[in-house]
């Protein structure tokens, strides 16, 4: 890796370039995002205002909308429970808004975990600490079969025991009580065992998400990417940075077929942070449309080629 | 292979497949791993602590633990405050609502807000009359504390119930330990009891002498073949058995026995005529052959 790139905090050009807040403007929107929608759940139980009941697993809009998770939904069926209606239309609705706007949307623009894990991310960054997981990304999908083999073997929503996303999200909402030392553990884990091992390598909502939206139409495109200048901070901030490569690199030379320039992995969280870090203005929010995809197959020997062209481990 | 590839891109997709089956083969192990560990854990969190009571309405609790999501909206719709989700580190199942009845019991609400906030049906919507829910039942577990066994006239469990003199009725007995008084005793009974827990939350004791219990702590079963013969003669008409064989007693002259609860009938006309002898020798004798006749009647 190039030594005065390493050297140099990603994002400093940018901010040189468009100045703080617009170098920061999607990391901000984000924030602001999962932020507000927790305080939405929390008028009602601190200040009586109910815009909206319940949380993140299963709630009530306005004493009229229901809104449901849809993984909670299938462990439940799982578990050889029939649902009721509602439930099954909150489904529907939180199913059909995370195919559009893409899975993992709801992993950097809701979960309340990703902000323990962000802060984790960040601390490890500031303090230099390395040592990258010999975790398989691929372990969420195992978990996330696991999870429902447990909900079929055991007939109740076993992983609900342990959760961290929906224990945060509820414990803040309802009472913690020792539901902290679960996070804590998401954040060491996150900090000192392995980079972005929760979210982007474990957790099984993410996975379950991520293939809700394995078509959403809203994406990240880098339709600019001529203009990359291989100054890889858009690779140092991305949480699932081997998303990137085929939509950015696609195009190179030594790629069997020209692919992208959409991100179209659906591990991509749409955080938009590569959008707010890159100095060229390489990426931004855009449709999956006039994007260049190959077959399977070829896609895949690409991707291959790719990853030993580029000569960059970045796990 | 007839058409031998380079060696190297060869043993590249070698490795490539060897470190595919390798990172599957821990990915999959890791998540065996968790997924025991859950299992085992959810295993044991099946078990309810018995203080613990769960909203009217919900499932049997093996069948609530896959229907319930968690979501704490019967919470919220609970005007009373009665429910709360159980934390991590509670005895009951993290997330899951429950109620314990000696701090806030159930209301009883005629419109049962919480079972209709349930979005899943954990909280079963079969349940229309509250009257019909069965959240536990009462169980008068103190009966050396009770101050209405005590032959004190305390009642409040009694006079609080929301089905009072049908779940909960004063049943009267005598008083062995006054001699001259009444007992009367708070009485549960499970085909009315709701299990909402106000007698509990009420009972004036330091801790309470009556609780909500889960049916399977709290009921026991009768033998299946067995039958209550008052019940079966009652739906027949008639006795089912055949007339008890009058019993011959061996008693004095002018005297008679009822079984069925006069006990021993002196006849008045034969008052005059004793059965007993003047000689009291008489008397002794008769005494010493009954217990003789009567040791010769146990050997057989």
């Amino acid at each position: 890796m190039n030594q005065t790139h390493a050297a140099r905090h990603p994002g400093a050009e940018a901010i040189a370039d468009k100045g703080w807040l617009l170098a920061n403007k999607w990391l901000l929107a984000r924030r602001s995002s999962q932020l507000a929608i927790l305080l939405l759940f929390l008028l009602g139980p601190w200040f009586g205002i109910w815009l909206i009941k319940g949380n993140l697993s299963a709630s009530l809009i306005l004493e009229t909308v229901p809104l449901t998770d849809p993984y909670i939904l299938l462990q439940s069926l799982f578990a050889g429970h029939s649902l009721e209606s509602t439930a099954i239309i909150g489904g529907l609705i939180v199913i059909a808004f995370y195919m559009l706007l893409g899975g993992r949307t709801y992993c950097s623009w809701v979960c309340p975990v990703n902000i323990i894990t962000d802060s984790a991310q960040w601390l490890r960054d500031h303090f230099k600490i390395t040592g990258a997981s010999s975790l398989s990304r691929n372990t969420r999908y195992w978990i996330l079969g696991a999870t429902l083999i447990l909900a079929l073997v055991t007939g109740s929503i076993s992983w609900e025991l342990v959760n961290p996303v929906s224990m945060l999200h509820r414990g803040l909402i309802f009472g913690m009580g020792l539901a902290w030392f679960v996070i804590l553990a998401v954040f060491l884990l996150d900090l000192l065992v392995s980079r972005r091992a929760w979210c982007s390598h474990l957790c099984p909502v993410g996975a379950f998400y991520g293939l809700l939206g394995t078509h959403s139409l809203i994406r990240i495109r880098a339709d600019a990417r001529d203009q990359c200048d291989d100054c890889m901070d858009c690779f140092k901030v991305c949480p699932e940075q081997q998303v990137i490569r085929p939509a950015l690199k696609g195009h190179m030379k030594g790629s069997a077929e020209i692919i992208g320039p959409v991100i179209t992995s659906q591990n991509c969280t749409n955080c938009g942070r590569c959008i707010d870090v890159c100095a060229k203005d390489v990426f931004h929010f855009g449709l999956r449309t006039n994007n260049i995809v190959n077959n399977t197959t070829n896609s895949k020997n690409i991707s291959k080629q790719l990853n030993h062209s580029s000569g960059v481990e970045v796990l | 292979m007839k058409t031998q590839p380079t060696s190297a891109p060869r043993s590249a997709a070698l490795n490539s497949r060897r470190k595919f089956l390798l990172d599957s083969a821990r990915a999959g192990g890791a998540a065996t791993l968790l997924a025991l560990g859950i299992g085992l854990y959810s295993r044991q969190s099946v078990s309810l602590p018995a203080s613990a009571i769960r909203p009217p309405g919900a499932l049997d609790e093996e069948d609530f633990l896959g229907a319930c999501v968690r979501c704490g909206l019967c919470v919220r719709d609970c005007p009373f405050d009665t429910l709360k989700l159980a934390t991590f580190g509670d005895r009951v199942t993290t997330g899951t609502p429950y109620f314990t009845a000696r701090d806030i019991p159930c209301e009883m609400c005629d419109d049962i807000p919480c079972v209709k906030a349930c979005p899943t049906g954990a909280l079963d919507h079969a349940l229309e009359n509250i009257d019909d829910a069965r959240m536990g039942l009462a169980v008068l577990i103190d009966e050396e504390n009770c101050l209405n066994f005590q032959g004190l006239r305390c009642d409040v469990c009694y006079r609080v119930c929301p089905v009072i003199d049908k779940a909960i009725t004063l049943e009267m007995k005598h008083n062995t330990r006054s001699g001259s008084h009444a007992l009367f005793i708070p009485t549960v009974h499970s085909d009315h009891c709701t299990g909402c827990g106000k007698c509990e939350r009420s009972c004036v004791l330091e801790d309470t002498a009556i609780r909500i219990l889960p049916f399977e702590l709290a009921k026991g079963e009768l033998g299946h073949h067995y039958r209550w013969g008052w019940k079966e003669k009652e739906k027949a008409g008639k006795s089912l058995v055949a007339p008890d064989v009058e019993h011959q007693y061996n008693l004095p002259p002018g005297q008679s026995y009822d079984l069925q609860g006069e006990g021993l009938i002196i006849k008045d006309n034969a008052s005059d005529a004793s059965p007993f002898g003047t000689n009291p020798l008489d008397t002794l004798n008769k005494n010493a052959l009954y217990e003789r006749r009567d040791a010769r009647g146990t050997q057989e």
